[in-house]
C-alpha cells in the first residue's frame, strides 16, 4: 500500500490526472446502470432542455436525458474500442513475434500483406468495407481489428527484430531451444515495455476512429447510445447556440487526453531508463 | 554525358529508387484489384441489391448486361482498369450521372482545402517543432507539448464545433457552412473555408510538430553535433549545417505523412462543414451504397495516398549522403 | 625530449579541486590538474574512472545532466567556468580542440572531410576558404593520409576507420590550438592501425609543440604519448608522476596492478600434449553470400584440456569461424569433427547431446544474458533442458556453479542489471559450465572488460580448465590474452590461417610476416617502445 502511495507521489501531475480520468471512465464503464438516473433509450422530457438538477446535462434531440446517454455511451464506445484493441494486440503481437523469430517466407508473406493493408488510408479502407458489408458492430470490430493489427504487427516485429539479434537469443538457439521457448521466454518479455505504451496509443486511435465513424453515421446504429453518434444527432443545435453536441464530444476528448498523458509519461520513463 | 549516364546506372540510389517505384506500382495494382474484388464480394447480386428483391427477371438480366455483370470477373477487371485509366469511371447508381462529372469538381475542392491547410500548417509546424527541440525542457517546450497533446486527443468534429460555437455563433465572423460554388472569387472562397481550414490546421499542426520535434532531437543527440559544438561552431550554424541535412529524411516523411492525412482525413471536416468535397461524396455514397461511386472515390484517395508515401520515400533516399555518394 | 621539457615552464591550464556531479551522484571527487605549454598529460583509468568527464571539463564543456559543483578551471588566465558561453565557444576549436573516440560517429555524414575541416577557421574568422583548404592538405599529408590532395573531398563513410581518425586529428589541428584533448582516439582501431595513428598523432603534436591531454584505458598506449601520467579510479586521483618514473616505480598498489597485468604472461602449462582430439576443423570454406569466401580452407584441431587461441584483426574471419562451428553459418566446403561424430552443418540438425557438449561465451556480457531472467533462471535453464533436473536440484546446482565462478550464492535471485560487467561474464561462464561441456568457444570474452577484471576472468577460466578438463577455443584480437592463456595459437588474416602451432613456436621468431607485424604492434609498458618500433620499421 505504502509503495503504491509512493509510486503515485512520484508520478507527474499530468500523468496522475490521466490516470484519474481513465479510472473514472472504467468505473462508469462497469457501473453504468447503477449510475444512470434514467433508462438508455427512455424519453424523459422535452427536446434540448437546458441543464438542470434533474437533467444534469439537459436532454437530447428527442428528449432523452443527456447524462444517462453519456453514461451508457461509455459502455458501448469504450467497450468496443477495448475489445478491438485487445484483439488487434493479441493477433498483432503473435504475428509480429512469429515473423521476427521465424523470418524467411513467413516474414515475407506477412510483411507483404501488411504493406498492402497499410497502403490504404485507414478511414477509406473502413468506409469501403462498410459500404460493401453494411454497418454492424461485428463488421466494425473485424475491420478495425485488422487495421490496428497491422500497426501492432509492424511495431512488434521491429522491436522483436532488435531483440532477436541479441546474443542471449543466439545462446538459447545454440542450446537447442525450440521456437516457442525462444519466442515466449527470450523475445516476448523484452518487447513488453514499448508495447504497453503502444497499447494506449492504439486504444486512442481506435476510440477516435469509432467515434469518427459513428459521427459519420456509419458506426453504431441507433438507438444504442454512443458518443460519436450523439454528437451527430445533436450537431444541428449548435448553430442555435445549444451545446448538446459538445458534451459527448468533450468526454471523447477528455478520455483521449487522459490516455495520451499516461502514454506520454510511460514513453518518457522508457527513454530515460534507456539512457 | 556518358559519364553522367554511367554514374546514374552505377549509383545504387538509382536501383533503390527504381525498386521503390516498382513496389509502389505493384501496390497500386493490388489495391485496384482489391477494390474491384471488394465490390464483387457484395452479398447477393449488385443488380438485385439495386433493383430490389421483387424486380422482374428480365429487368435484372438487362441491368446485368448493362453493367457487364455477365462477363467473367477477370475480363471485367481489366476492362474496368482500362476504363479507369482513361478517366471513364462509369455511372452513379443513385443519380445515374457519369461519375467523372460528379467527382472532378469535388476532388478539386478537396485538394483546394487540403492545399490551403498545408500552406499554413507545414511552415508553422516545422518552425514550432524546431523551436521546441532547440529549447527542449524549457517552459516553451512544455507549453507546446501539452497543447499539442491536447490537440491530437481532440476528435476533429470537437475542434470544429468549438470553432463554430465561438467564431460563427457567438461572433459571426465566419460561416458555419462552407458551401462554395464554382464561380466564387478566390477571396470569398478563402473566407468561406476559413473554419474547416483552421480545424484541419490545428489537428495536423499538432501531429506534425510533435514528429518534427522528435526528429530534430534525435539528430541533436548524435555525437557529431557534440563534436561541432566542441569545434566552437555557433548554435544556428550547427542547426542549419549539421542538424538539418541529417534530419531531412525524417522531416520529409513527416510532411508526406501529414499531407496524406490531410487529403484523406478531410472526410470528417467536410461533413461537419457541408463542404462539397470528395470526402462528403464518399460518405454519402457509402450510406446510399452507391458502389461505383465508392469504388471510384476510394481508388482516387488510395492513389493519392500511395503516391505521397512513394514521393516521401524517394526523396528521403535522395537525401541520404551514403546513397548519394557510394563507396 | 629533455629539450622539450625545459620550455614547459608556464601553466597553460589549471584545474583546482574539481567536483563534478551527474544527477545526484558525484562523478569526480575533487581532482587537481595542471598542464604546461607543450606538455602531454596522460589520463588513465578503467571505465567509470571519470577520465572522459574530466577531459571534457578541461575545455569548460560539461555534458547536459552534469554540473561542476566545486572548483575552478583556468585556461591561460581565463576562468572557463565563469566566463560567458559565447566567449568560451570562441576558445573551442581555436585554442582548445577535441578528438573523440569514434570518428565514424563524430563526423557529420552529410559533409565532406575538408568542409568539416575548413569550418573551424571559417567560423572563427581565422582564414579564408582557400587558405584553410591548403592547410588541410598540408596536415593530411603530415598525418600520412593517402592522396592528401583528394582525400578531403570524400565523405566520412568513404574512408577507413584509421584514416578517419587521422582526419579528425587534422581537423583538431586546423586552427593550431594550444591544447588538444584526445579521448581514447585509438581504442576502436585494430593494433596494426592503432600504431600508425599513434605515430602520426605524436609526430604532429611534437612538431607544433601542442599541449595535449591523452585519455586512455590502456597504460601502454598512454606511456608512448605522455610526458606525465595521472592514474584515476572512481573519480579520484590515485597517482601522478612523470611517465617513466610512474612505470618504473609505481607507488600505489592499484598502479602496480595496472602495470603487472600487462607484464604477466607466459604461464607454464601441463597440458596433455598429443592427447585426444575434441574438435577437428577440416578445410572449411564459408561465406555469408553466395560465392563470398570469408573463410578460406581453414583447418585446425583442439585437443582435450587444451586452449587454442584464434587471433586476428577485424575482418580476419575469426568470429565467422565460431559461427561455422556452432552451426549458425553452414560451411560451403569442408567438415567439422566433434569428438567421435561429424558435426551437422546447421544448429537445428544437431541433437541435444551434441549441443550440450559445445557451449559458447560471448564478447558483451551485457547482452549475452536475458535481462528479464534471474540468475537462477539463466543458469538453471541448461540444467532442466539437458539433464531434466527438478526444482530443488537445480537450485542447489546453481548455487554450486555460482561458487565455482566465484560469485556469492546470494546472487541467485538477482537480475543481470544488478551485476557489474565482470560479474555478468562470470554468469555466462556458469551458464556454459552448467551443461558440462567438452568444449567452450570463447568469443572475445575479455575485450569488453577492464584490464584488471579481464585478468581475473582469464584466471578463472584457467582454474576451471584445470579442475574440469574442459577445452577452450579462444577467439581474440588481443595478443596479451593469447600469451596469457593459449597452448596453441592460430593466426588468421583475411580469412586464411597464416600461421599455427604451439604457443612457444608461434610467439618466438622466426615468424610469418603478418604475425611479426601483429606482435610488434602491441604497445609495451615502455616509454621508448614506439620510438624503437618506428626506428625498427624504418631500418
Amino acid at each position: 500500500m505504502n509503495q503504491l502511495v509512493n509510486f503515485l507521489k512520484r508520478m507527474p501531475l499530468s500523468a496522475l490526472f490521466g490516470l484519474v480520468v481513465i479510472l473514472l471512465n472504467l468505473g462508469v464503464f462497469c457501473l453504468a446502470p447503477a449510475i444512470a438516473p434514467f433508462g438508455e433509450t427512455e424519453v424523459v422530457g422535452d427536446v434540448w432542455l437546458p441543464m438542470s438538477t434533474i437533467h444534469l446535462l439537459g436532454t437530447d434531440h428527442i428528449g432523452r436525458d443527456m447524462f444517462t446517454r453519456i453514461v451508457y455511451g461509455a459502455r458501448n464506445t469504450i467497450g468496443v474500442a477495448l475489445l478491438i484493441t485487445f484483439i488487434a494486440f493479441f493477433s498483432g503481437t503473435i504475428l509480429g513475434l512469429a515473423a521476427a523469430t521465424m523470418k524467411g517466407w513467413v516474414d515475407q508473406v506477412l510483411g507483404r500483406i501488411v504493406d498492402i493493408v497499410m497502403a490504404f488510408p485507414p478511414l477509406i479502407f473502413a468506409l469501403m468495407v462498410l459500404s460493401v458489408m453494411g454497418s454492424s458492430t461485428t463488421v466494425l470490430v473485424v475491420v478495425l481489428s485488422l487495421l490496428d493489427c497491422t500497426r501492432v504487427f509492424r511495431l512488434v516485429r521491429a522491436v522483436a527484430m532488435d531483440v532477436e539479434v541479441m546474443p542471449y537469443v543466439e545462446a538459447a538457439r545454440l542450446r537447442g531451444e525450440g521456437f516457442w521457448w525462444v519466442m515466449r521466454r527470450e523475445i516476448l518479455p523484452n518487447t513488453m515495455p514499448p508495447l504497453i505504451a503502444e497499447f494506449g496509443m492504439r486504444f486512442c486511435f481506435v476510440f477516435l476512429f469509432i467515434s469518427a465513424l459513428s459521427f459519420l453515421g456509419l458506426g453504431f446504429q441507433p438507438p444504442a447510445a454512443d458518443w460519436g453518434s450523439m454528437v451527430r444527432e445533436n450537431a444541428g443545435a449548435i448553430t442555435f447556440g445549444i451545446p448538446a453536441a459538445l458534451w459527448p464530444a468533450s468526454v471523447i476528448a477528455l478520455l483521449t487526453i487522459g490516455v495520451n498523458l499516461v502514454v506520454d509519461w510511460l514513453l518518457n520513463l522508457q527513454s530515460k531508463s534507456a539512457h | 554525358m556518358t559519364r553522367v549516364m554511367t554514374w546514374f546506372i552505377k549509383n545504387p540510389i538509382f536501383k533503390m529508387v527504381g525498386q521503390r517505384l516498382a513496389i509502389g506500382l505493384g501496390t497500386l495494382l493490388v489495391i485496384s484489384g482489391l477494390i474491384f474484388v471488394g465490390v464483387e464480394a457484395l452479398p447477393g447480386d449488385l443488380a438485385e441489391a439495386v433493383l430490389g428483391q421483387n424486380a422482374l427477371p428480365e429487368t435484372v438480366a438487362a441491368f446485368r448486361a448493362e453493367l457487364k455483370l455477365d462477363l467473367p470477373a477477370h475480363t471485367r477487371y481489366f476492362t474496368w482498369l482500362g476504363e479507369v485509366m482513361q478517366g471513364e469511371l462509369g455511372n452513379s447508381l443513385a443519380s445515374g450521372k457519369p461519375i467523372s462529372e460528379l467527382i472532378g469538381w469535388r476532388f478539386k475542392n478537396t485538394l483546394f482545402l487540403a492545399g490551403t491547410t498545408a500552406l499554413v500548417a507545414i511552415p508553422l509546424a516545422l518552425i514550432l517543432g524546431m523551436l521546441a527541440a532547440l529549447y527542449r525542457d524549457t517552459w516553451l517546450d512544455r507549453c507546446l507539448s501539452i497543447s499539442t497533446l491536447a490537440a491530437i486527443s481532440f476528435p476533429e468534429f470537437f475542434v470544429a464545433y468549438i470553432l463554430i460555437t465561438l467564431l460563427s455563433v457567438k461572433f459571426a465572423l465566419f460561416p458555419s457552412i462552407s458551401s462554395i460554388t464554382r464561380d466564387m472569387p478566390l477571396m470569398v472562397k478563402l473566407h468561406t473555408i476559413t473554419l474547416p481550414c483552421v480545424t484541419l490546421t490545428l489537428v495536423v499542426l499538432a501531429h506534425m510538430m510533435r514528429m518534427t520535434r522528435a526528429a530534430i532531437i534525435n539528430v541533436l543527440d548524435l555525437p557529431f553535433i557534440e563534436m561541432a559544438r566542441l569545434k566552437g561552431i555557433s548554435k544556428w550554424r550547427i542547426i542549419f549545417n549539421h542538424a538539418l541535412p541529417n534530419a531531412l529524411a525524417p522531416i520529409i516523411n513527416v510532411i508526406a505523412l501529414n499531407l496524406a492525412y490531410l487529403v484523406v482525413g478531410v472526410v470528417v471536416v467536410e461533413v461537419v462543414f457541408v463542404y462539397p468535397g470528395l470526402g462528403q461524396l464518399l460518405v454519402d455514397s457509402v450510406s446510399k451504397r452507391d458502389l461505383p461511386v465508392v469504388q471510384a472515390s476510394g481508388l482516387i484517395f488510395a492513389v493519392t495516398y500511395v503516391g505521397l508515401n512513394l514521393t516521401a520515400d524517394v526523396l528521403a533516399m535522395m537525401s541520404n549522403p551514403r546513397l548519394r555518394h557510394p563507396q | 625530449m629533455l629539450m622539450n621539457k625545459k620550455r614547459k615552464n608556464d601553466d597553460l591550464l589549471t584545474m583546482k579541486n574539481i567536483h563534478i556531479a551527474g544527477g545526484k551522484d558525484e562523478i569526480i571527487h575533487g581532482i587537481d590538474l595542471t598542464l604546461k605549454r607543450g606538455e602531454v598529460l596522460g589520463l588513465i583509468g578503467e571505465s567509470g574512472a571519470g577520465k572522459s568527464t574530466l577531459g571534457l571539463a578541461a575545455m569548460g564543456y560539461i555534458r547536459s545532466g552534469c554540473a561542476v559543483t566545486e572548483g575552478s578551471i583556468v585556461f591561460d588566465g581565463m576562468d572557463l567556468l565563469t566566463m560567458n558561453a559565447s566567449a568560451r565557444r570562441k576558445l573551442w576549436g581555436t585554442r582548445i580542440a577535441y578528438v573523440a573516440q569514434s570518428s565514424a560517429a563524430s563526423f557529420n555524414p552529410a559533409h565532406t572531410l575538408i568542409r568539416q575541416f575548413t569550418e573551424v577557421p571559417l567560423q572563427h574568422g581565422i582564414a579564408g576558404k582557400a587558405r584553410a583548404e591548403k592547410k588541410a592538405v598540408k596536415l593530411y599529408d603530415r598525418l600520412n593520409l593517402p592522396h592528401p590532395e583528394e582525400i578531403g573531398r570524400r565523405y566520412p563513410h568513404q574512408v577507413s576507420g584509421g584514416q578517419l581518425q587521422r582526419a579528425m586529428v587534422a581537423m583538431a589541428m586546423a586552427a593550431d590550438p594550444d591544447i588538444i584533448i584526445f579521448d581514447e582516439p585509438t581504442t576502436a582501431l585494430d593494433v596494426t592501425t592503432q600504431i600508425e595513428v599513434l605515430a602520426a598523432i605524436r609526430d604532429v603534436i611534437r612538431d607544433k609543440n601542442t599541449a595535449a591531454i591523452y585519455i586512455s584505458h590502456d597504460l601502454a598506449v598512454v606511456a608512448q604519448m605522455a610526458d606525465r601520467i595521472m592514474v584515476l579510479k572512481d573519480g579520484n586521483l590515485v597517482e601522478e608522476g612523470e611517465a617513466e618514473m610512474l612505470l618504473d616505480e609505481p607507488k600505489e598498489s592499484y598502479t602496480q596492478e595496472l602495470i603487472s597485468v600487462r607484464l604477466n604472461h607466459a604461464r607454464p602449462r601441463k597440458g596433455e600434449k598429443g592427447g585426444e582430439t575434441i574438435l577437428k576443423v577440416d578445410s572449411v570454406t564459408a561465406g555469408y553470400k553466395k560465392g563470398e569466401r570469408v573463410l578460406k580452407n581453414i583447418s585446425l584441431h583442439v585437443g582435450k584440456r587444451r586452449t587454442v587461441a584464434v587471433v586476428g584483426e577485424s575482418g580476419s574471419g575469426k568470429s565467422t569461424l565460431a559461427r561455422v562451428i556452432t552451426g549458425l553459418l553452414p560451411p560451403t566446403k569442408g567438415r567439422i569433427r566433434f569428438g567421435d561424430d561429424l558435426l551437422k552443418p546447421k544448429t537445428s540438425q544437431r541433437n541435444r547431446e551434441t549441443l550440450r557438449r559445445l557451449q559458447m561465451i560471448y564478447q558483451m556480457p551485457d547482452v549475452a544474458v536475458n535481462p528479464c531472467h534471474t540468475l537462477l533462471q539463466i543458469i538453471g535453464r541448461p540444467l532442466s533442458f539437458y539433464f531434466g533436473m527438478e526444482k530443488e536440484a537445480i537450485e542447489a546446482r546453481v548455487r554450486e556453479l555460482l561458487t565455482m565462478v566465484e560469485l556469492p550464492e546470494s546472487y541467485i535471485n538477482r537480475y543481470p542489471s544488478e551485476l557489474s560487467g565482470g560479474e555478468k561474464q562470470r554468469v555466462c561462464i556458469a551458464r556454459a559450465l552448467a551443461a558440462k561441456p567438452d568444449l567452450i568457444i570463447c568469443d572475445e570474452v575479455t575485450s569488453a572488460l577492464d584490464p584488471l577484471v579481464a585478468e581475473s576472468v582469464l584466471k578463472l577460466l584457467q582454474r576451471l580448465q584445470n579442475e574440469l578438463g574442459v577445452s577452450y577455443l579462444f577467439i581474440t584480437h588481443d595478443l596479451t590474452t593469447v600469451k596469457a592463456i593459449a597452448d596453441e595459437v592460430v593466426v588468421m588474416f583475411k580469412g586464411r590461417i597464416v600461421e599455427q602451432g604451439p604457443r612457444s613456436e608461434v610467439l618466438t621468431p622466426p615468424h610469418h610476416a603478418y604475425t611479426e607485424k601483429l606482435l610488434a604492434s602491441v604497445p609495451e609498458m615502455d616509454t621508448d617502445w614506439l620510438d624503437n618500433y618506428l626506428e625498427g620499421s624504418v631500418a
